[in-house]
């Protein structure tokens, strides 16, 4: 599968990664080989093969309905850039 | 041209656990921000989800209730996007592998019929923070308390046609959640939040028209407005040869409109996958054979017996049944006074319209459902009249005692002893002579209704405590 310079834009867009133009043909190339990977997996027949959630073949251990955390906000918050009145403060983020 | 009304809607439901769906942390609202936020809800680097038990059995229950395929191998996903309000950059989810598969739920409308609404499947997920935007000298506060709050997404079928039948869906979704007792059902807390996909489409055309799907509907009355105005904009829209597009809208109840979301922003993309971090739930046979067993009494089956067993309309039944109060209120009014239908009607009206007016629940009703019981007995057995009855529930609710205690205090027991009554009708025919002549004179066909006259007068002088019946009796005689 070939990829575009646009695909390596969206796909940069939707990870919230900022590529610059001197990196974009070598990352373009990089993802592009994974896919050439994946374009081999692709092409196996996967007919009647169940679909795998997870290599391990085990099930998820389930955790008793209680309540085992406590206040720890103080700590927690003390390397957030900015907090006020216990909230965690980020930039403006409606329209 | 005549337009027929598409709707499906998708609820989320916060379920009742202790702690949230992936950590030990607190469920518990309108604590201080982040107190009840771990490092796992933070997505703080090195820590890993545990799924918790009671939110995979309260989804079970809720399955269950449905008659749906209760899936018991399902698979946790991760929906990625960015939002500052989901520390960890992707959504727990389910998608492929829901716990909860295609089930159905029956509403009862108002003229009396009965509706089965598909459901497409349910699936658990964790709640996100929250953003308040309030001004932070231009920026946003995050709060991630509710942030991993373990919920369940009901997802119907595009089955509903009306913003009546949404409604009554809605309401029904919320009767099973509390029968279950898994959720607290509240729209305006939060704890239920509706988004709705409308369409719609030529009457008697087979393919869905292009849906829109309306966010922000906060409450059963919202609902109705939304589905209304988005409706009318998208038949304006077509006849005007415009094309409905594909998007979100929110419903901005203040000026009853619903507007697009749309950002210029990419098309959302949520790139799912399998949660590497979680393993494949699965249920034993013995556990989901377990929870069937014990599920409570379900609204559709209490309605079904209200109809049967106390003789009520499928529609008051449906009303009584809303919540497992009412009906345990009902049930127990019923039993004391014995006459099924009456307490029926005192709690679907009187007593449903001071709850209302007052804005209280039935779980905080100053009158206990024997009280009631007891005054409804005391309208049957003749002690006081329909009439008098409500001045006893009056001064019941304003906490002066059982309506025995009232009547007795108030000295409101309904006169029946014939001399006392006798007295009193002399009295009126000697006041009002003319109107005696008048009356014998009159054609019989007439009389029935000219005794009315005298009837309220002797009511008068009883102050409503004569006993309507022999009063008419004694007045007949008389004249």
């Amino acid at each position: 599968m070939s990829l575009e310079r646009t695909d390596i834009e969206k796909l940069a867009l939707l990870a919230r990664i900022n590529i610059s133009d001197s990196e974009s043909q070598q990352v373009t190339e990089r993802i592009g080989a994974v896919l050439n990977l994946v374009d081999q997996l692709q092409a196996q027949d996967t007919e009647g093969v169940e679909p795998m959630a997870h290599p391990m073949d085990a099930t998820q251990i389930l955790r008793a309905d209680e309540v085992t955390e406590s206040n720890d906000r103080e700590n927690l918050m003390s390397n957030a850039p900015a907090t006020e009145e216990g909230l965690f403060l980020v930039p403006k983020v409606i329209e | 041209m005549s337009w027929e009304t598409v709707i499906g809607l998708e609820i989320h439901v916060q379920l009742k656990t202790k702690s949230k769906i992936f950590s030990g942390s607190a469920v518990d609202f309108g604590q201080d921000p982040n107190t009840n936020a771990s490092a796992i809800d933070l997505a703080m680097p090195g820590t890993l989800p545990v799924v918790n038990a009671e939110a995979m059995r309260m989804a079970t229950r809720f399955g269950l209730a449905i008659d749906a395929t209760i899936n018991q191998k399902s698979v946790f996903e991760r929906k990625n996007y960015f939002y500052p309000d989901l520390p960890k950059g992707y959504q727990t989810t389910q998608l492929a592998e829901p716990i909860v598969g295609p089930g159905i739920v029956t509403i009862q409308l108002e003229n009396g019929t009965s509706k089965d609404v598909r459901i497409h499947h349910a699936h658990l997920e964790e709640d996100a923070g929250k953003s308040l935007h309030e001004d932070f000298h231009g920026m946003s506060g995050i709060d991630l308390n509710r942030a991993g709050t373990p919920l369940i997404e009901i997802v119907s079928e595009p089955d509903m046609r009306t913003p009546e039948e949404a409604i009554a869906f809605l309401r029904q979704i919320h009767a099973i959640i509390t029968y279950l007792d898994i959720s607290d059902g509240e729209m305006s807390q939060g704890s239920m939040r509706c988004d709705a996909n409308v369409s719609v489409r030529p009457m008697g055309q087979e393919e869905l028209g292009t849906r829109t799907e309306l966010k922000n509907i906060n409450s059963f009355r919202f609902v109705e407005r939304a589905i209304n105005v988005e409706v009318e904009r998208q038949i304006d829209l077509i006849e005007d040869g415009g094309k409905v597009v594909q998007e979100t809208r929110l419903y901005d109840a203040d000026k009853n409109e619903t507007r697009s979301m749309r950002s210029k922003e990419v098309a959302n993309d949520y790139r799912y996958f399998p949660c590497p971090d979680l393993l494949p739930v699965v249920l034993s046979d013995e556990f989901v054979q377990a929870e069937r067993e014990s599920l409570p009494e379900l609204p559709v089956a209490k309605q079904a017996r209200f109809v049967n067993e106390h003789g009520l309309s499928a529609y008051d039944a449906s009303v009584l049944t809303q919540n497992r109060e009412t009906a345990d209120y009902f049930e127990t009014a019923a039993k004391t006074c014995g006459d099924s239908k009456l307490a029926a009607n005192w709690v679907t009206v009187e007593l449903a319209a001071l709850l209302n007016k007052n804005d209280l629940g039935i779980s905080d009703c100053p009158i206990s459902a024997e009280n009631l019981g007891q005054m409804i007995q005391r309208i049957k057995d003749g002690s006081i009249s329909g009439k008098i009855a409500k001045t006893v529930f009056e001064a019941m609710w304003n906490g002066e005692g059982s309506a025995d205690e009232i009547i007795e205090a108030k000295g409101l027991k309904q006169v029946s002893d014939s001399g006392a009554i006798e007295a009193m009708v002399d009295e009126v025919l000697a006041a009002n002579s003319q109107q005696v002549d008048n009356y014998r004179n009159a054609a019989p066909d007439k009389q029935p209704k000219m005794l009315g006259f005298f009837v309220g007068q002797v009511m008068k002088i009883s102050k409503g405590q004569a006993n309507p019946g022999e009063v008419n009796r004694i007045l007949k005689e008389k004249l």
